[in-house]
């Protein structure tokens, strides 16, 4: 089932969670609500599943092109899990998943046989059929998170929304859960929405990122092309450290240290220029029709899977590299010693802080 | 080494220990104490006597009788009051709240006297005696314990979480579904501490009871009283009767307190 | 009408018959009688209102009730804040045994609270007779039996009020003050006492309450007569002066609507801050 939701809007008191979103989510997608807090995600993920209400003048909510925005959460067909889990603390594992189940009017209701046989099915797929008869308190938090999973799969939904679902799980246990997500999700293929503040999780697990910030999407791409090609100067900032310079632009042409950069559009008043820490490279030779800047090496930071090398140029700003350890090795760096710096990939930016490359 | 107090580096644990083990001594224990000498001397055919005969029989069965209708009119308005204190806005809403207290704050024999009145003129208005009848004395039990529930509730009903009534929407429950099957059973330790403890606390009232109930109903606080005022034979009836009434209501605090142990263990974290 | 509030709020004829029970069900059973007081008490004229609220009597029962008050409620507090001190602070053997042996006297009903004290005191009692014999004290029967049955039922109110806000507090700041050179007095006024100021007073106030209005316990130990406290005035008069027992009445109701509303406001300061 696709998920389309047109100019949302939704303000809580004087707070403006959502301007004007539109998303639109293929039919057995995995998706990532992408952004820091206050951006907009969960209150998005609420609208589509129907626990709020956007603003009057809003555009639909359309599932399979049917608009669902005036039907009730119950109705649209949705599973919901939570961060914190939301298990009924007085039901036993077997009775959470079975509760959507039981609680179907008279003529759609399964028989206790059939019940039984769904949910332990269902437990089997989350790894938990011999929990089933424990209360919520003695499972471990990553177990909680899968009872939830197989309560909200329970009522066989058609789009499966998910509200930071690792966040209240330990660093260990969150990145197995979310690898055993994407193997779930690639069983089983439904269309599914989550929200997280956490760019590693997005990147990972989703098909597609919707970035958002101030209740905007800002980009809504593969992984691949919001880290590599990122649309705005917060999808920049976001994913990742950069190292930002500023261009200098004469002639329609952007220029950093008097080296060409990029042909920029007429009346471009500002270029901001922004690199990858690892898309600096360092060397104690100047590197020929490139840009290159002095930089003092001040600190090495080897304890890693890659090395992290801090740099001020001459006017006192601050630098970061990264490089292999045999890269480094190569180099023979020591703090103290004067190199020279030289980007290799440059995203610009306007003044609108959007990408001026196409 | 052998520590007779706990080592901090706060002081005063000595004084402030000294101070409370004497006063409680003084006001709680000696006359504890006493009451327990004065059961002692009573033999078990004595006890029995006074505790079977049929006037202390009819009081045991009329209080608790009433205790427990008044306790259950409590458990039910009370979860609507503290439902509605909680979850709406109306007007009000801060006075009402702050009414609840009034049954804590009046003093009994003002409660009493006005509720004595009270059901006087409105029995004499509609034609059926209210007063110093059971009725009377379930009104006015009822008037007593209505904080006990309200009060206990309010904080268990602000503690549910919101997500458990999306997550139950979500999965298709309908509201009343919802509330049966999820809100409800998370109330459920509170409704029936709420319970206990208006019930306890009707078992033992006299102020209002007096008024309203007079003295011809059997109640046990009122058998008490009357036999105070006698010579040591009756003293010796009353003491049978409170030390019954004492068990009795150990007993109820001492399950509310297994009941929220066991709920504990069973449902929660720790 | 908002959708998410059908799923997870009442349809709004629900919450409607709700408010309705609810608000119906207080005002009957709790402000018509508090209403009743003050209409009984100024039903036969404001003369005849004034004329038994300052009849020797009454005026004599406020003297008594004052004085039970005066001396139950500080001594009371004093031994709150002590043994809320000695159980929020440190932790020892025996600590819920004693909160228990402090809650004591809520468990029990305040005719058996008087008839402890009857007991103690009474005609043949061991401790009765040998104050008479000793000493010539009569003990029951007097205004100190009602200050020491008032002191009995009102006993935890400040202890109760205290702990769990001394608990949850922790002594953090205390052992910070101790540290920084602070005594023991020093850190109690200016460390613990700002905190649990709000506890505190809401502690004595519910025990003044209670001391003000203490009917049961006193009506056992007290003779009535020139002993009587406002509570038992009210027991003595109401079959034959309503109107002098109502009259009286408004003074305690007073206090008790005085009662809520301290408590509401600081119920409101303690949210706020």
């Amino acid at each position: 089932m696709s998920i389309e939701v047109q100019n949302i809007t939704k303000s809580f008191g004087n707070f403006l969670a959502l301007n004007d979103v539109s998303l639109y989510v293929k039919t057995g997608e995995l998706v990532a609500l992408l952004g820091p807090s206050g951006s907009g995600k969960t209150t998005l993920l609420r609208i589509i599943a129907g626990l709020e209400e956007a603003d009057e003048g809003s555009g639909p909510v359309l599932f399979n092109n049917h608009n669902v925005a005036n039907s009730k959460i119950g109705d649209r067909g949705v599973g919901f899990v939570f961060q914190h889990y939301a298990l009924f603390r007085h039901m036993t594992v077997f009775e959470n998943v079975a509760f959507g189940l039981r609680v179907r009017p008279r003529e759609t209701r399964p028989d206790n046989g059939e019940i039984r046989r769904r949910v332990l099915e269902l437990l089997r797929l989350v790894q938990l059929d011999t929990q089933a008869n424990r209360y919520p308190h003695q499972l471990s938090g990553g177990q909680r998170q899968r009872v939830a999973l197989a309560r909200a799969l329970a009522v066989e939904p058609q789009v499966l929304l998910l509200d930071e679902p690792f966040g209240a799980l330990d660093a260990k246990v969150r990145v197995e859960l979310r690898q055993w997500l994407r193997r779930l999700h690639d069983e089983i293929h439904l269309t599914s929405v989550f929200v997280t503040h956490d760019q590693d999780e997005a990147l990972e697990v989703a098909d597609r990122v919707a970035v958002m910030s101030a209740g905007k999407v800002e980009q809504f791409a593969t992984p691949n092309e919001v880290f590599h090609k990122p649309a705005t100067e917060f999808v920049m900032n976001f994913l990742g450290s950069v190292n930002k310079f500023r261009g200098q632009i004469t002639d329609g042409k952007v220029r950093l240290g008097g080296q060409y950069i990029m042909d920029v559009p007429e009346n471009t008043e500002e270029a901001k220029l922004f690199v990858r820490p690892h898309e600096l490279l360092i060397s104690h030779k100047k590197t020929p029709n490139s840009f290159n800047l002095r930089a003092v090496v001040k600190r090495i930071h080897s304890a890693g899977a890659r090395v992290r090398v801090e740099l001020e140029t001459h006017s006192g700003d601050p630098m970061t590299a990264e490089m292999t350890h045999a890269m480094l090795s190569d180099l023979n760096l020591e703090t103290g010693q004067e190199v020279y710096v030289t980007p290799c990939n440059i995203h610009v930016f306007g003044s609108d802080e959007h990408s001026l490359e196409e | 080494m052998f520590r007779r107090y706990p080592k901090s580096v706060l002081p005063g644990f000595r004084i402030s220990m000294g101070l409370t083990l004497v006063y409680l001594s003084l006001l709680v224990l000696i006359p504890f104490a006493g009451l327990i000498l004065k059961v002692g001397g009573m033999s078990w055919n004595q006890y029995w006597s006074i505790v079977l005969s049929p006037r202390v029989l009819a009081a045991f069965r009329l209080t608790f009788g009433a205790s427990l209708l008044a306790a259950g009119i409590n458990a039910f308005f009370g979860f609507i009051v503290a439902w509605v204190l909680v979850r709406y806005k109306f007007p009000c809403r801060r006075l009402v709240d702050a009414m609840v207290d009034l049954p804590f704050a009046m003093p009994t024999a003002v409660s009493g006297v006005a509720l004595l009145t009270l059901y006087k003129r409105l029995g004499q208005a509609i034609g059926v005696k209210i007063i110093f009848t059971e009725w009377g004395l379930l009104l006015a039990l009822t008037f007593i314990g209505l904080p006990f529930v309200v009060r206990t509730l309010q904080p268990a009903i602000q503690d549910i979480e919101k997500e458990l009534e999306e997550v139950s929407a979500s999965l298709g429950a309908n509201r009343w579904q919802t509330f049966w099957r999820v809100i409800f059973p998370s109330l459920r330790p509170a409704l029936i501490t709420g319970f206990a403890m208006a019930f306890a606390r009707a078992l033992g009232e006299y102020g209002s009871v007096v008024f309203i109930a007079g003295t011809s109903l059997p109640i046990v606080s009122i058998e008490i009283v009357k036999n105070l005022q006698g010579g040591q034979e009756d003293l010796m009836v009353a003491v049978a009767i409170a030390t019954t009434m004492l068990i009795a209501s150990f007993v109820i605090l001492f399950c509310i307190n297994f009941m929220q142990v066991w709920m504990n263990r069973r449902y929660n974290d720790e | 009408m908002s959708i998410s509030r059908q799923n997870t709020d009442e349809p709004p004829f629900v919450r409607y018959l709700l408010i309705t029970i609810a608000i119906t069900f207080m005002a009957l059973f709790l402000l018509l009688p508090l209403i009743l007081v003050f209409y009984c008490a100024f039903e036969e004229g404001l003369t005849t209102y004034w004329t038994a609220l300052t009849s020797r009597r009454t005026i004599r029962a406020i003297g008594v009730t004052l004085l039970t008050v005066g001396i139950a409620v500080p001594i009371n507090v004093l031994f709150g804040i002590m043994s809320a001190w000695c159980l929020g602070k440190f932790n020892f053997w025996g600590k819920s045994l004693l909160i228990s042996l402090i809650d004591l006297p809520f468990a029990v009903s305040p005719v058996i609270a008087g008839l402890l004290f009857v007991i103690l005191f009474g005609m043949h009692s061991i401790f009765g007779d040998w104050l008479m014999a000793n000493f010539g004290i009569k003990i029951l029967h007097t205004t100190t039996a009602t200050v020491i049955a008032t002191m009995f039922v009102t006993f935890p109110f400040v202890t109760r009020e205290l702990l769990p806000t001394m608990q949850a507090q922790g002594s953090e700041e205390e052992l910070a003050a101790r540290v920084l050179g602070a005594n023991g007095l020093q850190i109690f006024f200016r460390v613990t006492l700002p905190n649990i100021k709000w506890a505190l007073l809401y502690g004595v106030v519910l025990c003044n309450a209670r001391a003000m209005g203490e009917f049961g316990a006193v009506n056992v130990v007290s003779h009535g007569g020139k002993n009587n406290t406002l509570s038992l005035l009210i027991y003595e008069t109401y079959q034959s002066d309503l109107v002098a027992a109502f009259a009286v009445s408004t003074l305690l109701a007073l206090m008790a609507i005085v009662t809520l509303v301290l408590k509401t406001y600081i119920e409101m300061k303690t949210q706020d801050e």
